[in-house]
């Protein structure tokens, strides 16, 4: 059970740090240019957090108590070969989603 | 030619956006049926979805707020996520940054994937656009994402536990996670910072309090950003 307290706390700070984050250059910096190694830096945030986020959910799911699961791992390899191929989310979804139960199913 | 009017410009902006409610409706959805399975009250779930706006970020949070990491983490972690909203609002200003301060306020809080991507790619293809043609055409984009978002947590939330196990819910955050990021990865740079990432992630999972992701995070940028700088050319 998460914690009231802390769940609230969470909301409105990342509320704030969020907006932060969209005011930041727009808001306060107006039009002066951003040092290029900041820029570099800032475009590879989501690709370097979200892949470590997401690797352990698929080899550990906490659905199988922690232990390897085939039919969620080759859910995960079809998401991402659907990415690839189609760059686009929504297919890639649909077609994770139907490898998953279609898994699932032959898993029994 | 014809003469291209507020209303005209305002409308391109929707029509372009549409689409994208296909991706964020469904996206809205499944933080609103997560966030109830976790155990979240209505006004919490609709509060994230209102004043963070940011799936990816929400999802995170949530994600370590359910595996009971420390507050830090959690803040840290869906912050570094959203960090990205820094680079959009950097790479607008040079077309926005002149309108008044409440204005660009207003600008701040719609920086969304859509908007960002949508209005700087018609701002290139239409650099005749004066300061108010520009942003009649972001708040266009904006007008069907946003409103979505809303709802479809909203709907989520409601749905939430009525939706059985055997429908391995547990499994669809990663699979939309990776469905968002798999097309990111355009560049040998993106695919060695998500490499990094993967690996340490998973060789530092046994530091308490998921100091691992942070660390993953942190090595994974800076190597995508040294790739880029050793290979030349920004994506």
């Amino acid at each position: 059970m998460i914690d009231r307290a802390e769940l609230w706390l969470v909301i409105v700070l990342l509320a704030l740090g969020s907006y932060g984050l969209r005011f930041v250059f727009i808001g306060l910096i107006g039009n002066r240019p951003l040092p290029e190694w900041l820029l570099r830096h800032l475009r590879y945030t989501a690709v370097a957090v979200l892949p470590g986020l997401v690797a352990p959910l698929v080899l550990w799911p906490a659905a199988t108590g922690g232990s390897f699961d085939a039919p969620r791992m080759a859910a995960a390899m079809v998401t991402i070969a659907a990415g690839f191929l189609t760059r686009n989310v929504l297919i890639s979804v649909i077609t994770g989603g139907a490898a998953l139960y279609l898994g699932l199913y032959l898993a029994g | 030619m014809a003469t291209e009017t507020t209303n005209s410009i305002f409308w391109k902006g929707a029509r372009d956006a549409a689409p994208f409610i296909l991706v964020i409706g469904p996206f809205a959805l499944l933080f609103g049926v997560v966030a109830t399975e976790a155990g979240l009250e209505i006004a919490a779930t609709m509060s994230f979805s209102i004043f963070v706006i940011a799936g990816a970020a929400q999802l995170t949070a949530l994600q370590l707020l359910v595996d009971q990491a420390p507050t830090v983490i959690v803040l840290v972690s869906a912050l570094a996520v959203n960090l990205r909203m820094a680079m959009y609002s950097a790479s607008i200003t040079p077309y926005l940054g002149a309108a008044p301060l409440w204005q660009r306020a207003l600008v701040a809080y719609f920086i969304v994937d859509q908007s960002y991507a949508l209005s700087v790619l018609r701002y290139e293809q239409n650099r005749h656009w004066n300061l108010a043609q520009r942003l009649t055409y972001y708040f266009g984009t904006v007008a069907p994402v946003i409103p979505m978002w809303y709802l479809c947590t909203l709907v989520g939330a409601l749905l939430g536990g009525s939706i059985p196990d055997s429908f391995a819910l547990d499994f669809a955050v990663p699979i939309t996670f990776l469905a968002l990021i798999t097309p990111m990865v355009r560049t040998p740079a993106h695919l060695a910072a998500a490499l990094v990432s993967i690996t340490v992630a998973l060789a530092f999972a046994f530091l308490p309090y998921n100091l691992g992701l942070l660390v993953a995070g942190i090595l994974a940028m800076a190597t995508g950003a040294e790739v880029e700088r050793r290979t030349g050319g920004s994506p």
